[in-house]
C-alpha cells in the first residue's frame, strides 16, 4: 500500500539529490551552506517518522539557523545561458503545444485519483489526494523525459536550481505550523479570546458583529491561516454573542466568519504558503509583492462579509 | 498575558526584516518558555509539528518536470499561444483563470491549479505575453506587477470557490466545532452561505483586473503617442 511516509521517501531522496548538486555547482561559493540545507530538509523526510520528534526539531533549528546567516547562495542558472534560451525557443517550435500535455498531466491524474484510489486498498484512503498528487507528478514526470528525450538526472538539477530560486522560503510554510502548535500548547489562543471578549463594546448588534468578522481577519493574520483562528474567535464572541445573546444562525456566522478569516489570509506574510513562496516561484524582487496585488481585494471582500453576516445572520 | 510574546516577536522581526525561518523559531521557543515548557519539550513540540505538517513539502516533487518542460519551451510556448489571440489582454487571461479556477474549487477540484504547476509555467507568462503583444517589450517593474497579479488571482479564486465544496477541509473544521458546541449543522447550508461572498470576490477582482488593464493602456499609449490608434 502506498502511504504518506512513501511518498516521503521520494521527496526525501530528491532533496538529498538537489544538495548533491549544489554540492559539485562550482557558479556557487556557497555551494556548501546550499547542500547542508537541502540535505538536512531531506533527511527530515527520509527519516522524519523514526527519528525523535527532539532530533527533528533540532534539525529544523539547524535550518533556521542556516538560513538567518543569509550565506544560502544561488548558482548560476543554466536557464540564464544564450544557447539554452535558444533551445528553448527550438523547443517550443519543434514540440509546440504538446508542451502542454504533461503539464496538464499533474491536476488531470491528481484528479483522476483522488476520485478512484479511495475505493482500492493501494493507497491510504485520507491521504488520498496527496498520493494522487505525487503519482501525477511522476507520471508526467515519465512522459516529458519521453517525449523530449531529455536525461532524468538534468531534470532534478534544473529542479534545483528553480529550488534554489525559492530557497528557504520553501520551508516557511512547515516552521508557521510548528509555531502555530506550540501556540496552541501554551494557550494563547484562550488569552486572546479573554482579550477579545473584554474589549469589545456589548451594545449593539453590529459592533458584535464587526467585531467577529475583523476579529476573524486580523486574528488569521496574527496565526497565518483562518482555520487556527476560528475556534479561537467563535468561541470567544460568534457562539456566546451572536448565537447565543443574539440568536443569530450559526450555520451564515460560521460560513461568513471563515470567509473573513480568509480574507486576512490574502493580507499576511504569515500565510507563507500562498504569499512569500509564490513571490520566490516568480521571481519577483519584492516578497510582499503578491500580498500588494491582492490586500485591496481582501480589505473590500472583509467589508462584503461584515454587510452580509448583519443582514442576514438576524433573519434565517 | 506573556504567552502573547511570540505575537510582537514575529511582527517586529518580520518588520525588521530579520530571516522569517529565524523570526518564527525564536518566536515559538519563546512562546513555549513563556507558556512555563521545558525546553527539550518545546524542542519535541516543534519537531513533531515539522514532521507531521511534511505534506506541505510534497508539492515541490512538481519542480524537477516543470523544469524539464521550461528547459523545452513550455513558458515560451504559453507566450506563443496568448500572442495569436488578438483580444487577449493581461486582465482578459487573469479572469478566464479566476473563473475556471473558482468554479474547479467550488467543485472540490482544488488541485486543478497551484502556483508551481499552473502560475509559474503557464498563466504568469501568458498575462505577460498579452501585454507585450500590446505594447512591446515591458519595463521590469510592469512585469513584476502582472506576475504578482498572476499569483493573487490563484489565491483569491481559490480561496473564495472552495468552500462552496460541502466537502472541504474548512466546511469540515466548522461542522466540527458547532458540533463540539451542541449545534447542528448540514454542510450544505454552510456553503450555501458561501456562495454570496464567492460571487462578490469574482466581481470585485474582475473589476480591478480591468482597471489593471486599463492603468496598462493608459501607461503605454501615451508613451507611444497615440500609434495604437
Amino acid at each position: 500500500m502506498i502511504s504518506l511516509e512513501t511518498v516521503y521517501i521520494l521527496a526525501g531522496l530528491m532533496f538529498c539529490g538537489f544538495a548533491i548538486f549544489n554540492l559539485f555547482d562550482k557558479s556557487n561559493a556557497r555551494r556548501a551552506v546550499n547542500a547542508l540545507f537541502w540535505g538536512v530538509y531531506g533527511v527530515t523526510f527520509l527519516f522524519g517518522g523514526e527519528l525523535p520528534h527532539f532530533v527533528t526539531g533540532c534539525l529544523a533549528i539547524l535550518l533556521a539557523v542556516i538560513a538567518g546567516t543569509g550565506k544560502l547562495g544561488k548558482g548560476k542558472s543554466d536557464a540564464d545561458q544564450p544557447d539554452v534560451a535558444a533551445k528553448r525557443e527550438a523547443g517550443a517550435k519543434r514540440y509546440g503545444s504538446k508542451l502542454f500535455i504533461p503539464a496538464l498531466m499533474i491536476p488531470l491524474v491528481t484528479l483522476l485519483g483522488t476520485l478512484t484510489l479511495k475505493y482500492t486498498p493501494l493507497v491510504e484512503a485520507k491521504n488520498v489526494t496527496l498520493i494522487s498528487l505525487v503519482l501525477g507528478t511522476l507520471v508526467a514526470f515519465v512522459v516529458a523525459v519521453v517525449m523530449l528525450r531529455d536525461s532524468p538526472l538534468k531534470a532534478i538539477k534544473a529542479g534545483g536550481q528553480t529550488m534554489d530560486t525559492v530557497g528557504w522560503a520553501a520551508i516557511l510554510p512547515q516552521m508557521l505550523a510548528a509555531l502555530g502548535a506550540l501556540f496552541a500548547l501554551a494557550g494563547v489562543g484562550g488569552v486572546v479570546a479573554d482579550l477579545v471578549k473584554s474589549v469589545i463594546p456589548l451594545g449593539s448588534p453590529l459592533a458584535i458583529i464587526v467585531a467577529y468578522t475583523f476579529g476573524m481577519a486580523l486574528f488569521t493574520m496574527i496565526m497565518g491561516n483562518g482555520f487556527a483562528a476560528f475556534p479561537v474567535m467563535t468561541a470567544g464572541i460568534g457562539l456566546p454573542l451572536i448565537v447565543n445573546q443574539l440568536g443569530g444562525n450559526p450555520a451564515i456566522m460560521g460560513a461568513i466568519g471563515m470567509l473573513s478569516g480568509f480574507c486576512g489570509t490574502l493580507m499576511t506574510p504569515m500565510a507563507a504558503n500562498f504569499n512569500i513562496v509564490p513571490a520566490a516561484l516568480l521571481e519577483l524582487q519584492d516578497k510582499n509583492g503578491v500580498i500588494k496585488a491582492q490586500w485591496l481585494t481582501g480589505a473590500l471582500l472583509l467589508l462584503v462579509n461584515t454587510a452580509l453576516m448583519y443582514l442576514f445572520v438576524f433573519r434565517f | 498575558m506573556w504567552v502573547l510574546i511570540g505575537i510582537p516577536i514575529v511582527v517586529l522581526g518580520f518588520a525588521l526584516r530579520f530571516n522569517p525561518l529565524l523570526v518564527v523559531t525564536v518566536a515559538g521557543i519563546s512562546t513555549g518558555i513563556a507558556g512555563g515548557m521545558h525546553t527539550v519539550d518545546i524542542i519535541s513540540a516543534f519537531g513533531k509539528a515539522f514532521t507531521e505538517n511534511r505534506y506541505m513539502g510534497l508539492i515541490w516533487l512538481t519542480l524537477p518536470v516543470i523544469a524539464l518542460l521550461e528547459r523545452s519551451g513550455l513558458k515560451e510556448q504559453a507566450k506563443h499561444l496568448i500572442s495569436k489571440i488578438h483580444a487577449a489582454t493581461t486582465g482578459r487571461v487573469l479572469m478566464l483563470y479566476f473563473f475556471l479556477r473558482q468554479m474547479t474549487a467550488a467543485l472540490g477540484l482544488n488541485s486543478l491549479g497551484g502556483h508551481p504547476q499552473m502560475v509559474r509555467p503557464l498563466i504568469a507568462p501568458m498575462a505577460e505575453a498579452a501585454a507585450v503583444t500590446k505594447y512591446g517589450d515591458l519595463p521590469n517593474d510592469v512585469r513584476q506587477k502582472i506576475r504578482a497579479n498572476a499569483a493573487a488571482v490563484d489565491n483569491i479564486a481559490l480561496f473564495f470557490g472552495e468552500d462552496i465544496f460541502i466537502a472541504v477541509q474548512s466546511i469540515l473544521l466548522i461542522k466540527g466545532f458547532l458540533e463540539q458546541n451542541g449545534i447542528s449543522v448540514e454542510p450544505l447550508h454552510l456553503s450555501v452561505w458561501a456562495i454570496p461572498t464567492a460571487i462578490a470576490a469574482l466581481i470585485i477582482h474582475f473589476i480591478r483586473l480591468w482597471l489593471l488593464d486599463r492603468s496598462l493602456a493608459k501607461r503605454f499609449d501615451t508613451q507611444r503617442g497615440g500609434i495604437a490608434k
